[in-house]
C-alpha cells in the first residue's frame, strides 16, 4: 500500500534506549486513532545525536529533536492527525551548509525496504548505464571528476578504464568497506542506511569494466551493516537486479560479502585482497596494481563504501551536474564523521571547498563547554592536524595535502586546549606500531622507536637531539615502508611537530606538559588553605600515598602517587590541584 | 559431559566446512565458524581446521595470530570491552581502561580467573557521541566516568556465573 507519511524514528546506538518506546508509543497512537496510511520507519543516524532522539516527518521534512516518548501524543495528535507542527520541539536548521548525495537516502528511507529505495529512483540509474555503451558509462565517471573516498582520492572513471581495459576471463568489483579509521563510521552508517546504493554503484561499475562478480569486504564488528546489506543483496537478487540477464540486457553480476578479522591494515587494497583469499592480510608491492592482477591474480577493481554511493546519482543526474559542486580538482561532496570536543558530534555531508571554520562553527555548534579550539586531525592516523590558522582554508584533497594532512577517509577529531599534542601524536602512533603487519623493517622497527622517542618527550626525559631524531626517523620511514600504513604513520607526529613546536619544547625543556595530560609531568598538590581534613582523598587513593590527621590539611606523597587523579575528582573542597 | 559438548561442536564445525561450495581461501570464514561455535580457538580447533582444509597447521595458526578478532584464549562470560578509538581517547577512555585494569586485577586480552570478566580494548564501534564507550557483553555504556567502573562490574558480579 501507499502511505500518506512517514515518521522516521532514529534507532541508531547514539540516540539510545528511547527511541523504541518512541516508535511503539507512536505506532499505539496511530492504532487508538485509526490511522493506517502512516508508516513508522527505523532509521539511521540523522547526524544530531546532540540533539537527538530525532524523529522525522516526511514528506513535511519536519525534524523534531530531543522527543520524549512522552512527546509522541502531542505530534501524532496535532501533526499526523491535524497537519499542525508541533513547534516546541522542532529542530532549527542548523545544518544547511550540508548537501547531501551520498547520505541521500539515509534516514529517509527504511534501509531494509527495496521499494522504498525504488521509489527514489533506485535502481534508475543501472537501466540508464545498461543502455549506455560501457566506455560511454566510464566517460561519464570520468567526466564527473568524482575521486576515491577511501583515503587517496585516486580519480575513480580512470581507475575503471584501466581495469576495463585489462583482457581477462575474469574480473573482479570489490568494495571495501572495512573502515579501520579509529573514530569513523561514514561507510558504516551508508551501509546502514542505504545499503541499495551501494549496490546499485557496484553494478554500475561491474557492468562498465566488465566483470560479473562482485565482492564487499567488511568488518565482523559491523553486525547490523551486515545484515542490512545481506538482506539488500537477497532483495536485489529476487527483482532481478542481480543474478543472470539483469534487465533484460545479457548482463549478469553478482555479489558476496567477504569478513575482515580486525586489522586496520587489511583496509589497503592489496592486503584486503590477500585477507579475501584467507591469507595474513600483508600487503604487497604495487605495481602490479589490483587492477592488473588482484584477487585470484585477476584484474580487480577496488573501490570504497562512499565512492560507489556517489556512482548512482552521478549517472542519474549527468557528469555535469556532478562536478559543478566542489572545487577545480575535488568535485562533489565529502561525508566526515564529526567527533571529539564538539557540540554536535554525527554524520555530515558537505560539499568540497568548506571551510573548517563553517564546519566547526556552524555544523558543529563549537566547542564543547565553550573551550577554545585547538585543532582537528582529518586522515585518522595517516593525517596530520589543522589548526587555528586554517580554518578559513577551503576542504579538498589537495588543501589538505598541501597543510601536511590528507582527506583521509573522513574522521575529523576536534581537539581543545586540553589536549596536549605530543600525547595526541602518540595516541595515534601507538595505533599503528599495534596495526603494523610487520612485513617490513622501516615500519615494524620504526615505527616502534619513534614511538619510544615519543614516549620519552612525554615522560619529560627528552632532549632536543631526541627531537631532531624523530623529525629525520620520520622522514626515513615515509621514505622507505612498503604500503600506505607504514609511509603515513610519522604524518602525526610531523604535523604537531610543526605545528605545536612550542608544547615540544616545554616537555623537553621544562619538563612539563602545558595542558596537564602527560601523566608522568603533572604532580597533584593539595592546597593547604584549602584543604579542610575531611579525609575523602585518603580513601580514594589506591596506593596510599595521601597522609594527614582528620580536620587538618593532608599531604601527598609525590613518590607513591602514580597520578590517577582519584583524589582530584573526589575532593569536594577544590583544594587538589594539578601542576 | 563436556566431552560430549565438544564433540557436538566439531561435529557441527564439520558439516560447516562440508558445506562449502568452495574451499580455496576459505580459511577466514571457516575461522569465524569456529570462533562462533567455540567461542575461541584453542590448539586442537586450529588442528581440526588445518586437517579438514588439507592446508599446515602453521597457516591456520599464522592467519590466528594476525587478526585482532581472533582469539586463542577463551573471553569471560562478560566480556568487556573499552573502546580507544580517538573520539574516546580524546574523552579520557584511557583512564577508563586503567580503572577496569585495576579493578579487575587483569591486563587487556586476560580473563579474570572466576570466568567472569575478560577485558579488550576496541577501535571505533561508531557510537562516538557518547564517549567514552565501554561495552561489556552486548550492551552499550556510555560517557563512562572512572567512577561509574565499580558499581557497573558489580552489577555483574551480581548476576554471577549463572
Ligand atoms: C593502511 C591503509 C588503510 C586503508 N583503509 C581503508 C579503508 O578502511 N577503507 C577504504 O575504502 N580504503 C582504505 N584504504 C585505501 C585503499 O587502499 C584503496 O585506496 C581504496 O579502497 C580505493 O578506493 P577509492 O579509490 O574508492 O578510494 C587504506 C589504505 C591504507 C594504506
Ligand atoms: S608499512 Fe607496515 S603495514 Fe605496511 S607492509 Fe610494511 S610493516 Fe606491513
Ligand atoms: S571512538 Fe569510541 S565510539 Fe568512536
Amino acid at each position: 500500500m501507499s502511505y500518506q507519511r512517514y515518521c522516521l524514528v532514529c534507532n541508531s546506538s547514539k540516540c539510545g534506549h528511547y527511541s523504541k518506546a518512541i516508535a511503539d508509543n507512536i505506532k499505539h497512537y496511530l492504532r487508538e486513532n485509526n490511522i493506517k496510511d502512516i508508516k513508522v520507519v527505523m532509521t539511521e543516524c540523522f547526524g544530531l545525536c546532540k540533539q537527538g532522539p530525532i524523529v522525522k516527518i516526511m514528506p513535511d521534512n519536519i525534524v523534531y529533536s530531543g522527543v520524549k516518548p512522552m512527546d509522541t501524543k502531542e505530534i501524532v495528535e496535532k501533526h499526523l492527525i491535524n497537519g499542525e507542527v508541533v513547534s516546541r520541539l522542532v529542530h532549527e536548521n542548523k545544518k544547511s551548509k550540508q548537501l547531501k548525495i551520498v547520505l541521500r537516502n539515509c534516514g529517509f528511507i527504511d534501509p531494509e525496504n527495496i521499494d522504498d529505495y525504488i521509489e527514489k529512483d533506485g535502481y534508475f540509474a543501472l537501466a540508464k548505464a545498461l543502455k549506455m555503451s560501457r566506455m560511454d558509462v566510464i566517460n561519464e565517471i570520468k567526466l564527473s571528476g568524482l575521486r576515491g573516498r577511501g583515503g587517496g582520492g585516486f580519480p575513480t572513471g580512470l581507475k575503471w578504464e584501466y581495469a576495463y581495459k585489462q583482457n581477462s576471463d575474469q574480473k573482479y568489483v570489490v568494495c571495501n568497506a572495512d573502515e579501520g579509521d579509529p573514530g569513523a563510521f561514514m561507510d558504516r552508517s551508508v551501509l546502514e542506511g542505504d545499503p541499495h546504493s551501494v549496490i546499485e554503484g557496484m553494478l554500475i561499475c561491474g557492468y562498465a569494466i566488465g566483470s560479473n562478480k562482485g565482492l564487499v569486504y567488511t568488518r565482523a564488528e559491523y553486525p547490523l551493516a551486515v545484515k542490512r546489506l545481506s538482506k539488500a543483496i537477497k532483495d536485489a537478487r529476487e527483482y532481478g537486479f542481480l543474478g543472470n540477464n539483469i534487465m533484460g540486457s545479457g548482463f549478469n553480476f553478482d555479489i558476496e560479502i567477504k569478513y575482515g578479522a580486525g586489522a586496520f591494515v587489511c583496509g589497503e587494497e592489496t592486503a584486503l585482497i590477500r585477507s579475501m583469499e584467507g591469507e595474513r592480510g600483508e600487503p604487497t608491492s604495487k605495481p602490479p596494481y589490483p587492477a592488473e592482477s588482484g584477487y585470484w591474480d585477476k584484474p580487480t577493481n577496488v573501490n570504497n563504501v562512499e565512492t560507489f554511493a556517489n556512482v548512482p546519482v552521478i549517472i542519474n543526474k549527468g557528469a555535469n551536474w556532478f562536478n559543478k559542486i566542489g572545487t577545480e580538482k575535488s568535485k562533489g561532496t565529502k561525508v566526515f564523521a564529526l567527533a571529539g570536543k564538539i557540540n554536535n558530534v554525527g554524520l555530515i555531508e558537505v560539499p568540497m571547498g568548506i571551510t573548517l571554520r563553517e564546519i566547526i562553527f556552524d555544523i558543529g555548534g563549537g566547542i564543547k563547554d565553550g573551550k577554545r579550539f585547538k585543532a582537528v586531525q582529518t586522515g585518522g592516523p595517516s593525517g596530520g592536524c589543522l589548526t587555528e590558522k586554517d580554518l578559513d582554508t577551503p576542504i579538498d584533497y589537495d588543501t589538505l595535502l598541501a597543510k601536511g594532512s590528507m582527506m583521509g577517509s573522513g574522521g575529523m577529531i576536534v581537539m581543545d586546549e586540553d589536549d596536549c599534542m605530543v600525547a595526541v601524536a602518540k595516541f595515534y602512533l601507538e595505533f599503528t606500531v599495534d596495526e603494523s603487519c610487520g612485513k617490513c623493517t622501516p615500519c615494524r622497527v620504526g615505527n616502534k622507536r619513534l614511538y619510544e622517542l615519543l614516549e620519552k618527550v612525554t615522560s619529560g626525559k627528552a632532549t632536543f637531539s631526541d627531537l631532531d631524531k624523530i623529525k629525520n626517523l620520520s622522514n626515513v620511514i615515509k621514505d622507505t615502508a612498503l604500503c600506505g600504513l607504514g609511509q603515513t604513520a610519522p604524518n602525526p607526529v610531523l604535523s604537531t611537530i610543526t605545528n605545536f613546536w612550542d608544547e615540544y619544547v616545554a616537555h623537553v625543556n621544562e619538563k612539563s606538559c602545558p595542558s596537564g595530560q602527560c601523566k608522568e609531568l603533572i604532580r597533584y598538590i593539595i592546597d593547604h588553605n584549602k584543604c579542610v581534613g575531611c579525609t575523602a582523598c585518603v580513601r580514594v587513593c589506591p596506593v596510599y600515598a595521601i597522609s594527614g590527621k582528620v580536620r587538618e590539611p593532608h599531604t601527598i606523597d609525590q613518590d607513591k602517587c602514580i597520578k590517577c587523579g582519584a583524589c582530584y575528582n573526589t575532593c569536594k573542597f577544590d583544594a587538589i590541584y594539578k601542576k | 559431559m563436556k566431552h560430549v559438548k565438544m564433540e557436538s561442536y566439531f561435529s557441527r564445525l564439520e558439516s560447516f566446512i562440508d558445506s562449502l561450495e568452495d574451499k580455496k581461501g576459505s580459511l577466514i570464514t571457516v575461522l569465524h565458524k569456529a570462533q562462533d561455535i567455540f567461542g575461541y580457538l584453542p590448539e586442537e580447533v586450529q588442528s581440526f581446521v588445518a586437517k579438514k582444509l588439507g592446508i599446515p597447521r602453521s597457516k591456520v595458526y599464522g592467519v590466528v595470530t594476525f587478526y585482532s578478532f581472533f582469539t586463542m584464549t577463551p573471553k569471560g562470560k562478560y566480556p568487556i570491552s573499552v573502546c580507544l578509538g580517538t573520539a574516546c581517547y580524546v574523552r579520557g577512555a584511557a583512564k577508563l581502561l586503567d580503572e577496569f585494569k585495576r579493578k579487575l586485577e587483569i591486563d587487556i586480552g586476560q580473563t579474570t580467573k572466576d570466568g567472569l570478566f575478560s577485558l579488550d580494548g576496541l577501535r571505533c564501534v561508531g557510537a562516538c557521541s557518547l564517549a567514552p564507550v565501554v561495552i561489556i557483553k552486548d550492551k552499550v555504556y556510555g560517557k563512562v566516568t572512572v567512577d561509574m567502573v565499580e558499581k557497573i562490574i558489580s552489577e555483574y558480579k551480581a548476576l554471577g556465573v549463572v
